[in-house]
Order: structure tokens, then sequence, then C-alpha cells
């Protein structure tokens, strides 16, 4: 693994260095688990891993506060697990069971936490932009300084409601974060091939939107990036955007043949620019934490995301009333 | 312990593949994400990553093998420490543990009722309620006034709502009671603005979204039908969107193809949406506050030409319409004619006409589309045995086919006739006045079918 210089000495604690290790290794893990049960059978359909991303959602989640909400793609299970979403739960709904948090009736793409402000999970790339103004909308209509991230991948920066979403968000100073997490490809489609103009943090230009570029494989950059757009929004200064550069390692969902792309180049990004290696350096660099320490968190995480797998394999089926259920809400 | 690598599942729909090749050999270290294998299907060859790290202790299928069954073991990978005997004494492949048994029959929807089907006749307002004589269009604003005073979650946001005072003057003076920060004018971006309400619905909020009219909302209808609809099913009941689109529907006058069509079928088809087309003034403010109050997204199909209509509208502190209930305007026995929204309209200038003839008819106002009001429409069958329909929207899957289906399951033995749909011609809107009136359904058009089904 190459090195990486980090342009400025990190400000943050050896503790919450520590916690983005965590949490980063705990996506990564919890989706290579998810692509192996994928390969048993026991998850169906589409699946869309995270695995290469992890920095950009646990970079964005550190500046958030209770009360900020999130909503992304179908892209969804480190946006979940980084908001604080149980691992048991995230995995029983990729297994389509009871114990999933949509009792298995939403599936990889459409998972939700109200509890934990988490908003979907959406399969229709772009539905979620819109979405998200409108919960900053809502906070800005109830009159708290809460924020909303709406994610959304460069494909989907090339939609037609992101820019009717962008208008109004910057016409009614909507407290909204336009994340857009640009992996470079949006499915077999290299973003040069669909885009006219690369910089897409460019893109509320017109609108008045301030965005700026982060590079989405170091934790810490996007987490001051973060922590910028955050006080930006919340001082009621309406949007922003982050063009977060990213890469995904997997294919776009489990069945992609990956003829778009070369071997080397994927293996270039993982063995140079690899998120979790970047932060494992600094913790030991740094002397944050030993060999030790993170062969101990190592061990944890492992041991969290094989009980998650347990609990997704041993949580039974919806019972077939379920089918009839949640369709309509009763009036109260 | 050993770990078995397994044959994956690389697609939905995969159960066997073509071990292609083998990029690692025994002995080798294997890193998690390194890809080990070439695994092909009829359709592609995917690249097989390592999950686990280890060292490749056996390959267990070679290189060039077709029909490898998936979760079949092709390797072993050893831990560290571990040497290969290990691979050999390791466990056999467990089977699959994906629930495999096919489930049992879904519960029906709607076990077949052995009760006789009974229309709800209980009046809307009690009698000698003080009436006054109002426009639609006063109805409308009434019911939005009154909501968005006992709620302040409730807000207003479309094109020209707040300083136009409405396109089609709904929301005249709403502006000044309510102010900017509820009565929301916004940019011509259906879609956009579509998403937005429906995120602050998600967010808490209640909003009503003025479409200019419907056909501008087939710009929205992804999250209308996508987001707004489904929702509450995905989430597994955790949250929804209690929030109502409403505005113009159906054809006004000489607007042509692109402004004039019926979307009452269209919306009636979606789970998780409610969808109400009122034809009285009475009726579009009580089922207008009904479906502010209501917790689910709910379609509201106005209609242009019946803005400016009067009828009598009860004076209440709190008049409301329940959805799925029916109104039957008009008592009879030869024939039902079961229409909603302007097609009441034919349906009651038929009824008027077929008397003087001596047809008796039973008038029918849905006022619902979802949920439907099944068992009137049913009792006033079993009762007449005859059954016409009439809407003004295009005739292929329209709410009448349904209906006559509906009527078909459950009253087949009542019918004396077969149930006759009328409904707008199959044709895209045209301008010409001669033609748009001929493009629409008509009152003659309803009389003659009465005539049918009654064999006069
Ligand atoms: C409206 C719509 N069109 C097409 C698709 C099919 N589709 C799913 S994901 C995808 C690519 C999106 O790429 P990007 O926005 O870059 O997100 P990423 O998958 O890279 O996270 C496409 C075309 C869809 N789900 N919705
Ligand atoms: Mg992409």
């Amino acid at each position: 693994m190459a090195t990486r210089k980090t342009a400025k000495k990190p400000n943050v604690s050896a503790e919450e260095l520590l916690g983005y290790y965590r949490d980063m290794l705990l996506i990564r893990r919890f989706e290579e688990k998810a692509g192996q049960l994928y390969g048993m059978g026991l998850i169906g359909g589409f699946c869309h891993l995270y695995i290469g991303q992890e920095a950009v959602v646990v970079g964005l989640e550190a500046a958030t506060k209770e009360g900020d909400k999130r909503i992304t793609s179908y892209r969804d299970h480190g946006h979940m697990l980084a908001c604080g979403m149980d691992p048991n739960g995230v995995m029983a709904e990729l297994t389509g069971r009871e114990g999933g948090y949509s009792k298995g009736k939403g599936g990889s793409m459409h998972m939700f936490s109200k509890e934990k402000h988490f908003y979907g999970g959406h399969g229709i790339v772009g539905a979620q932009v819109p979405l998200g103004a409108g919960l900053a909308f809502s906070d800005k209509y109830k009159g708290n300084d809460n924020v909303s991230f709406a994610y959304f991948g460069d494909g989907a920066a090339n939609q037609g409601q992101v820019y009717e979403t962008f208008n109004m968000a910057a016409l009614w100073d909507l407290p909204v974060i336009f994340v857009i997490e640009n992996n470079q490809y949006a499915m077999g489609t290299a973003q040069k091939r669909s885009t006219s103009t690369p910089d897409l943090y460019t893109r509320g230009e017109a609108f008045g939107i301030k965005g700026q570029t982060v590079d989405g494989m170091d934790v810490l950059a996007v987490k001051e990036a973060s922590e910028k757009a955050v006080a930006h929004c919340r001082a009621g200064k309406g949007p922003y955007i982050l063009e977060v550069k990213t890469y995904r390692y997997r294919g776009h969902s489990m069945s992609d043949p990956a003829k778009y792309r070369t071997r080397e180049e994927v293996q270039k990004m993982r063995s140079e620019r690899d998120p979790i290696e970047h932060i494992r350096e600094m913790l030991l660099t740094g002397k944050h934490a030993s060999e030790d320490e993170l062969k101990a968190i190592d061990k944890e995480i492992k041991g969290i995301v094989i009980d998650s797998a347990e609990f997704a394999k041993a949580s039974p089926e919806p019972a077939l009333e379920e089918l009839w259920t949640d369709i309509y809400a009763e009036a109260n | 312990m050993a770990t078995e690598i397994l044959m994956p599942a690389l697609s939905p729909t995969m159960e066997e593949g073509t071990l292609a090749k083998w990029l690692v050999k025994e002995g080798d270290t294997i890193e998690s994400g390194m890809i080990i294998a070439e695994i092909e299907t009829d359709k592609a060859t995917m690249e097989f990553e390592a999950v686990d790290e280890g060292t490749m202790g056996a390959i267990l299928v070679a290189e060039g093998t077709e029909g490898v069954k998936v979760n079949a073991p092709i390797a072993v990978l050893l831990e560290e420490g571990e040497d290969a005997s290990a691979a050999v004494a390791s466990a056999p492949a467990p089977a699959t543990e994906a629930p495999a048994e096919a489930p049992a029959a879904a519960p029906k929807s709607a076990p077949a009722a052995p009760i006789a089907p009974q229309a709800n006749l209980t009046p809307d307002w009690p009698e000698g309620t003080e009436m006054k004589t109002q426009t639609v269009r006063e109805a409308l604003r009434d019911a939005m006034a009154e909501e968005m005073r006992s709620d302040e979650n409730v807000f207003l946001m479309g094109e020209e709502v707040a300083e136009y005072q409405g396109a089609y003057k709904v929301s005249q003076g709403l502006l000044d009671e309510f102010g900017s920060k509820r009565i929301i004018d916004t940019p011509i971006t259906e879609h956009g603005f579509a998403g937005v309400a429906t995120g602050s619905a998600f967010g808490g909020l209640r909003p009503i979204v003025e479409f200019m009219t419907f056909n501008f909302a087939m710009q929205a209808i992804d999250q209308i039908i996508n987001s707004a609809a489904k929702t509450l099913y995905m989430s597994g009941g955790q949250m929804g969107a209690p929030m109502v689109f409403r505005g113009a529907n159906g054809a006004a006058a000489r607007v042509g193809a692109q402004h004039s069509q019926d979307y009452a079928a269209w919306y009636a088809q979606i789970p998780g949406l409610k969808v109400a087309m009122p034809y009285s003034a009475s009726d579009a403010k009580g089922l207008l506050k009904s479906a502010i109050r209501d917790p689910n997204p709910v379609i509201f199909l106005e209609n242009e030409i019946l803005y400016g209509r009067q009828f009598e509208v009860p004076v209440m502190d709190d008049f409301t319409v329940p959805f799925g209930k029916a109104r039957i305007w008009r008592e009879g026995t030869d024939v039902t004619i079961v229409s909603f929204g302007i097609g009441m309209q034919y349906a009651l200038e038929a009824a008027d006409k077929l008397a003087e003839d001596g047809i008796s008819a039973e008038v029918i106002d849905l006022r619902t589309l979802r949920p439907i009001d099944y068992d009137t429409v049913l009792a006033s069958v079993m009762k007449t045995n005859r059954c016409v329909t009439v809407e003004e929207g295009y005739p292929v899957g329209s709410i009448g086919n349904h209906i006559s289906a509906t009527i078909m399951q459950k009253a087949f033995d009542y019918l004396d006739a077969p149930v006759i749909n009328c409904a707008g011609k199959d044709v895209p809107m045209p301008y010409a006045a001669n033609l748009e009136k001929l493009a629409l359904v008509t009152t003659d058009e309803v009389i003659e079918a009465v005539k049918q089904v009654t064999y006069r």
C-alpha cells in the first residue's frame, strides 16, 4: 500500500479516528458478508455493494447531530450502518425476513428507519433528490436547525429532477446538502461518456448553489467538507453541493460482467487509495493505536457481522398475512 | 477452521454455471476481495472475488467444468496455520440454507362474503341542517381553509396558487389568510415539486399539492406512485406520505388532446393511493376535508367545467364525507346507472329523460374510486338487474370495465342484460367543436345504452 500524504495534520482525537476506522470496517465486512450470502442464494434480486466508498458516508456522518436526516439511492447499506441502524435488521431485510427493517417487504433497495431519520433506500435513480429537499423543507417549515443529506450518484446527477430541485432548494433556502457520490461509473457508463462537463460540484452554479469537490477516499477530508457544508446549512444559508470523488470496487450490482473497466484499474485503486488502509496507517504511524488494538476491532466487527448473518438466516420469513398489511395507514 | 468456497450465484436467476478459469492455484495466499476465478453463465462471464482470506487449500472443481450448481463447494480455503489435510477433512457441503419450500397459497384479499351487499344509506348530514348555495370552487377553498386553520402542518403548494389566487381561482383568498409560508407558489416544475412535497410529508408535514391540471401531473407520476404511494409498504409501515394531490382533471373545452384527459382509471389502479372524484360542491368539500386528514396519499380529481357549478352545501362546523361511500342521487327500479365526477351530469340528465319514457333509473355517484363502494352498486344491481356505467375517460381499462367485471363475478345471476360502459371515445381529444363533442360521452349515449339493457 502506497503512502499518501494528508495535507494537514488531522485535527481529530485518536478516539474519533478509531471510531471512523471501526465504522468503515463494519461497512466493508458487512458488505462482504452480504455478497457471500447473495452467492449462497440467501439474498435475491438486486444487491448493490458499497465497498470502496466507505469513507464517504462515514466522513459525512461525522458532522451530523440528532435530528439531521438522510436519504439515498439503492446503494444504501453503508448509509444505514453509518447512521447507527442495527446490522441485524439490515441484513435480515436483505434476506427478506420478518426481522428486517421493512419486515422483509422492502429488500436491499428499500429500507427505512424513522428512529434514525433514514428515509430510504430509493430504487428510482434521482428520485431521492427532491425527496431529500422535501425533508429539508419540513425542517425549515418547523423552524428547527436540522440539516438533510440527499446522496446521489454521478449517473443520477444527469436526471432532470435534480436540477428542478436545485432551483427550488436555492429559491427557498432549504437546509439540504446534495452529496454527489462520484464513483466514476453509472452501471457500465464511465462518467466521461455520460457527462458533458466533468465537474459535478459546479452544477449548482446556475442556481447560485455553492459546491466543492472532496477526496472521498480520505475520511478526514470528507469530514472537514461535511462540517463546512453543515455549518452553511445550519446557518440558514441554503443548500450546498459536495461532490465526493470515490470508487466502487465491486460490480454495479451482483450481476455485473465488469467489462467496462480493467482489472488493473480496480486493483490500482484498491492498493493505492483504499480508504480503510489509509486510516489504518494513520492510526499506526501516529501511534494512536497498536496492531493489537486494531486486531481487536477487526475481531469485534467480524463478530457483529457474523451475528447479523446468523440473525438474518434464523429470522423467519414474513407471515403470509403481511402481504396485505401496510398498504394504507389507519387514521388516528 | 477450513472454509469451503461455494459456487456463487451471480445473478438473481442463475442456477448453475461454468467454472471457466481459476486465477489462483493451491497454496496461493488469498486476500479478501481478490479475484480468484471466472464464472460463466449463459449471459456473461463474471469475476469471482474471495470473501475471506487464507491459503488456497484445495481446488475441488477443475476449470472448464460445466453445469456446476450454485452453492456446490468448489474449493477449500485454509486459515493461518492450517495444512492441507484440514481441507480434506473439512465438513461436507452444507445445503443451501435458503428456505426452499414454496409458500402456501397467500390468503385471499377478500373472502367471498355470503352476506348480501347492502348500501350504506346513512345521510351525509343530519336532516334539517341549514344549507347554502355554493360553487364547487368555493367549497374546495373552504375545505382547505378549514383544515389549514385546524392543523398548522397543512400547507398548499403549486403553480399560481398564491399571488395569482389559483389558475382556476380555487385558492382565492388563501394567501391573505395564511401567508406565504403556507400558500406557496412553485416554479413550473411538476416532477420536482411533487418530490419535494412528498419528502416534506415523510418529514411530518401534510402538503396539498395543486396541479394546474392533472395533464401536467404525468411529469410527476413517478413521485406520486413510486415515492408517495409505495413507501408505507416498502418501509413495513414505518413511514408514509399523508398528502393530497389535487387539481382539474378531464376535458375542459376546446383545449385539444394534451390538455383533455381523465386520469381516474390510472390512479384508481394503484394500491397505496386513495382516489376521489367528486361531482357536487358538498362532496367536493366533505371529501377534500377527509382527504387532507387522511394519513395516506390522496389523488383528488376536480373538473374545470364543474368549478363554477352551484350546489347546496350543508352549513356545519365540520362537515366531512367518508371515502368508500357512494351516494344514491336518485332511486329507481329498472336500471342502475353508475358514474362519478362530471359523468354524473350525463347520468342525471339521462335519468330525467328516461323517466319521461317511463324508465326508472337508479343513479349512483361512486364519489371515490379507491376505495370503491362495491356494496351500494351490487345491492342496486341485484334490485334493478341492469347496469350502465358512465365516465369521460378512455374506454380501454376503464372504471366501467372494472365495475362490470365485479358485477359479473358477484351478481352474475341477477343480471338480465350485459352491462354497458359509456365512456369517452378511443381517440386523442380533437380540437374542432363538432369532433370534440363526438369524442366525449353524451347524455344521448347513456339513454341509448339504458334502452339497450332494458330491451326497450
Ligand atoms: C429512473 C431510472 N433509470 C434507470 C434505472 C436503472 N439503473 C439503476 S442504477 C443505474 C446507474 C446509476 O448510477 P449512479 O447514479 O452513478 O449511482 P451508482 O450506482 O454508481 O451508485 C441505473 C441506470 C433506475 N433504477 N431508475
Ligand atoms: Mg456512479
